[in-house]
């Protein structure tokens, strides 16, 4: 299920020339952000889970995860050097698997790494905050990935619907209408967080079971279903 | 041709033995438009394709998408002020746009992009280059192009505003000064956006990529900035949430419409940058549109060889 050479071009084409600069800035920008909040409020517990919480897994974590998963394969179908990787005898639920481990990989080191020492600069992990936002980074990474890979694999436009997601649904209508927030990755991987912290400080609208089912079932769902569309794929020609 | 090279024993091909055929080609001698019109076209072509017109079906779908949900709150807006005969509109022009500022970016991200990466993609710099327009002409044409299309999106619901407070008679005189006040801001962060937008949007030959990196300055700089400004309000330390405020398009252009334009901000707190930190502000908005376009300017100087 898993190709070494796959992996091996999915990680050049991710991390190579500029694309690792961007991604390397965010968090770095969250890290400057939990200096400049420690210097100016000292180390707390609330303010800490507001920046990990508002900053890193609201903002951060879905658009690194939205550069990794559509970046893993919308490139390729978008220039249609695809065909020469979809003309090796490889199994095409295997190509999307290996895709997939990767952008996983670097979406959990570009997100969840940082937020983990962002939460240790913040407040040296009082109230297990830090470990608890790394721990829902860690499983939004995977959903995340597993959905706007699928996303890659669906449409030209992937980093627009993906942002639209991650912005619009998730952030503005899961402010607005609170049934939306049912359906959104970050309150999944927030329930998981709130069972880490054990307290009150993190909160989630789903409850944990519910939560973990649904993040298995969109993940295992959204990779099935990527890879029957890479099985069917047509190749488009510049629009 | 490298393979061609003629063997130096073989004789060369005298001269009466090629002869150039006139088969008919004419010249062009009908009128030449020039570079003004050359200019005006790129400009109508690039704004015509920010909204997808021109385009296939699929493109339209999502800038038509964005404009509707932008109009779309405002026109609630109207109903129900017109309803309730309300006295004033709930929401201010000049800060319309900075609660729908998920929307522009999203309109940024994705048409800036569209505007100037394909033609590097595809190597096609060079051909517009060919024509007679220069570097400082389709930089002009871009720029304008999505400022302009920027100015429709953002423009677009402060005409729905203005027509329906003057359905529901409000104050004619003092409607009018305050829709006035919303254009000049919403000009104001079109130029803004459509310069930041272009300038990341021209590094990157690849769509995506661009689309990325404009909505990552864009919105991770509004939510670090929004955050800090938050953190440093509650802890009493108000006097630095204006300095804070310069860090992000979107707060740059809240400062200056709540202090120069008589809006109301979405600063924590809700007290915006004073009047003298105001002009700081504007100058600071100012600065960063000349920038862009010296960058736009200085990026096509080496493209465009």
């Amino acid at each position: 299920m898993y190709d070494p050479t796959v992996a091996r071009l999915t990680y050049r084409a991710l991390l190579g020339r500029r694309r690792a600069l961007v991604l390397g800035a965010l968090p770095l920008l969250l890290i400057v952000i939990s200096v400049a909040v420690r210097l100016l409020t000292g180390a707390d517990d609330q303010v800490a889970a507001d920046v990990l919480g508002g900053f890193a897994l609201a903002t951060m974590v879905p658009i690194i995860g939205v550069i990794a998963g559509t970046g893993a394969i919308g490139p390729e179908i978008d220039d249609g050097s695809v065909v020469y990787l979809l003309s090796k005898p490889l199994k095409r639920p295997t190509i999307i698997f290996t895709k997939l481990i990767v952008a996983v990989a670097v979406t959990m080191v570009f997100s969840a790494l940082p937020t983990l020492i962002a939460g240790l600069i913040l407040n040296g992990n009082g109230q297990q905050v830090a470990v608890a936002y790394t721990v829902a980074a860690l499983v939004a990474s995977i959903a995340y990935s597993a959905l706007f890979l699928l996303l890659g694999t669906v449409s030209r436009h992937a980093v627009v619907f993906g942002l639209v997601y991650a912005l619009v649904w998730e952030a503005l209508f899961g402010s607005l209408v609170s049934g939306a927030r049912t359906l959104s990755v970050q309150q999944w991987s927030l329930a998981v967080a709130h069972k880490v912290v054990g307290s009150n400080l993190i909160t989630s609208d789903v409850g944990l079971p519910a939560a973990t089912a649904l993040l298995i079932v969109v993940t295992v769902a959204a990779t099935w279903y990527a890879g029957q569309r890479l099985r069917a794929l047509t190749l488009a020609g510049e629009e | 041709m490298a393979v061609d090279q003629p063997v130096p024993t073989a004789p060369a091909p005298s001269g009466d033995q090629s002869r150039i055929h006139d088969i008919g080609y004419r010249g062009y001698d009908g009128p030449r438009l020039g570079r003004a019109y050359a200019r005006r076209s790129l400009y109508s072509q690039s704004l015509r394709g920010a909204y997808g017109l021109g385009r296939s079906a699929k493109s339209k779908v999502l800038p038509m998408l964005l404009f509707a949900v932008m109009c779309v709150p405002a026109a609630i807006m109207v109903a129900v002020a017109v309803t309730t005969k309300a006295h004033d509109l709930p929401v201010p022009y000049s800060r319309y746009a900075i609660i729908m500022q998920a929307v522009i970016s999203l309109f940024v991200a994705s048409q800036a992009p569209q505007s100037v990466s394909r033609d590097l993609r595809f190597k096609t710099v060079p051909l517009y280059f060919s024509r007679p327009i220069e570097t400082a002409d389709y930089v002009l044409a871009k720029f304008a192009a999505l400022a302009s299309a920027l100015f429709i999106l953002t423009g677009g619901p402060l005409i729905v505003l203005f027509v329906g407070s003057l359905l529901a008679k409000m104050g004619v005189a003092h409607q009018s000064e305050k829709f006035g006040q919303g254009l000049v801001t919403v000009a104001l962060l079109s130029l803004l956006f459509a310069g930041i937008g272009l300038v990341i949007a021209a590094v990157t030959p690849r769509r995506g990529f661009g689309i990325a990196a404009v909505i990552a300055v864009m919105t991770i700089s509004y939510g670090a900035v929004s955050t800090l400004q938050a953190i440093a309000d509650s802890r009493d330390n108000s006097g630095s949430v204006p300095w804070i405020g310069l860090f992000s398009p979107v707060t740059l252009i809240d400062g200056v419409q709540s202090a120069l334009l008589g809006g109301t901000s979405s600063f924590p707190g809700g007290v915006g940058p004073s009047t003298g930190e105001g002009f700081v502000y504007l100058i600071v908005v100012l600065g960063l549109i000349a920038a862009s376009y010296g960058l736009l300017l200085r990026r096509y100087k080496k493209v465009g060889l």
